[in-house]
């Protein structure tokens, strides 16, 4: 007991002193989560507005689909990543295994399901009516999904924080994909899970306070904006 | 050649047809009153009309050129020919000049400070200066549908589609409605008012076609209809405890 707490004091000052290899990892999670979430709202979004726009056949299914993906593990996305990036994979001459920017493949894939089909479920919500009046002053198909994203703006936002925060706290694809290396793609997950393993509670502890609180900064505003 | 013409034109939803042969024709500055019962099919013909639904038969036409049944391309330009004020209008979230300006800029007309001007005037003729910035989804029913006349009229559309545009309003302001209404015609622009109220069809309409259960019943010069209709009811919908004037 007495560990823990001295654990917690010690963290507390790695963090208050602005320690900087905890402050590092702590950019370079935000930076890169931050980036995934950012470039796959920018696909997904559109993308979630068109299926949702759009008739086609199997678009139940399809929408069905996207749902079961929400709890992707994320192991298994880090293995389908790892298997694309990989030297003898389709994409290994490109070379993005063990880097960030291959980090920020992984997490894209990992929420685009929830960006995707969250997005689905925000515009459901925009009145038809409203889809109607858009066409009716001649509004083309993009133009119609611009309108209808801005008309549930809070929903789709909220839906990018909750993909931001799965990147954020998820360790498989950061482990399997950065591989944890020092000063180049250790973020905050994977460096719990390594100083833990090493016995560096302390770090791990400061490491882990951090991360809670990222995220309930994000829950907290995301309640709010879910207020609107 | 008509300018718009719908010919033989039928609606089904599922097996209930809500349009059954139509046909009509309208001209530039004139006032085509449609006027029938709540449920005849007047907001339907109006959407399809407005290309918002695909007729089951017949053909919508716009100076001889079939409109309806052509591949979106083309009906988002024939739409943008047009302008239409629904029954129930909606505003987007966002403030009134925004609404007002929304059509002009997805049609691409104009630089910003143009589209505002032209808002601007838009909303004097409905009644509304001073409420550009005011947010929209904070105004009354018939304040909206005052806005949504506005976000019509801004577009000088070639055709204008009135769905009960004063159904919602205070009598003052139904008549300051009308009267612009009656400026917009004889200009450039065809009108159709659809509308259950026998009286502002008899002020505004040049000519009435009565819609009764998805058919014409009765088309030609207001008086005539208007007259007809009043003295013996050949439709016979009229509406029980109804406090219209016939
Ligand atoms: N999308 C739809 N699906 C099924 N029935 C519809 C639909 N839209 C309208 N109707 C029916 O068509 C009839 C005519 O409706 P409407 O055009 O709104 O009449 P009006 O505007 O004259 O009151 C009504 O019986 C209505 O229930
Ligand atoms: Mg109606």
């Amino acid at each position: 007991m007495e560990e823990i707490w001295n654990g917690i004091l010690r963290a507390v000052e790695l963090i208050v002193t602005l320690n900087p290899e905890v402050m590092e990892i702590t950019a370079r999670s935000l930076f890169i989560s931050f980036t995934a979430a950012t470039l796959a709202a920018a696909i997904d979004i559109p993308l979630g507005g068109l299926i949702e726009l759009r008739e086609f056949r199997g678009k139940r299914a399809l929408v069905d689909l996207i749902q079961t993906l929400y709890g992707l593990p994320t192991v298994t996305v880090g293995l389908l990543v790892f298997l694309l990036l990989s030297r003898s994979g389709p994409f290994g001459s490109l070379e993005l295994l063990y880097t960030p920017t291959g980090m920020v493949i992984g997490q894209m894939i990992l929420i685009s399901p929830i960006l995707i089909g969250l997005t689905i479920s925000a515009l459901r919500g925009v009145s038809p009516h409203i889809r109607d009046t858009a066409i009716s002053l001649g509004a083309n198909e993009s133009q119609v999904i611009r309108t209808i994203i801005k008309e549930a703006r809070f929903a789709v936002v909220a839906a990018v924080l909750i993909g931001f925060g799965r990147a954020l706290s998820e360790v498989g694809v950061a482990m399997m994909i950065g591989g944890n290396i020092r000063d180049y793609t250790r973020v905050l997950t994977t460096s719990i899970a390594l100083q833990t393993s090493m016995g560096n509670l302390e770090t791990s502890m400061a490491l882990g306070i951090i991360l809670i609180g990222i995220s309930m900064i994000l829950n907290l505003s995301l309640s709010r904006f879910q207020g609107r | 050649m008509a300018f718009l013409e719908i010919r033989n034109l039928r609606k089904s939803y599922g097996r209930a047809q809500i349009l059954k042969e139509i046909n009509l024709s309208v001209e530039k500055g004139e006032i085509l009153g449609l006027i029938g019962p709540t449920g005849s099919g007047k907001s339907t013909l109006l959407r399809l009309i407005d290309l918002l639904e695909e007729p089951s038969r017949g053909a919508i036409i716009l100076e001889g050129r079939a409109v309806s049944g052509r591949p979106e391309k083309e009906r988002i330009a024939a739409r943008r020919r047009m302008a239409m004020v629904f029954q129930k209008p909606v505003m987007f979230k966002s403030n009134v000049l925004d609404n007002v300006t929304f059509g002009l800029m997805v049609r691409g007309e104009g630089q910003a400070e143009e589209r505002e001007e032209k808002a601007r005037a838009a909303l004097q003729a409905v009644g509304l200066s001073g409420y550009e910035s005011r947010d929209a989804n904070t105004l009354s029913g018939g304040e909206m549908q005052r806005i949504a006349l506005a976000r019509a009229i801004v577009l000088e559309p070639e055709l204008l589609l009135l769905d009960e545009p004063t159904a919602n309003l205070d009598p003052r302001s139904a008549s300051a409605i009308d009267s612009l209404l009656q400026g917009l015609a004889g200009g450039r622009t065809a009108v159709i008012l659809a509308t259950h109220n026998m009286m502002q069809c008899r002020r505004l309409a040049d000519r009435v076609a009565v819609l009764v259960e998805g058919k014409i019943t009765a088309l030609g010069e207001s008086e005539a209809v208007l007259g007809q209709e009043e003295r013996n009811g050949t439709s016979g919908w009229k509406v029980p405890g109804s406090d219209l004037p016939w």
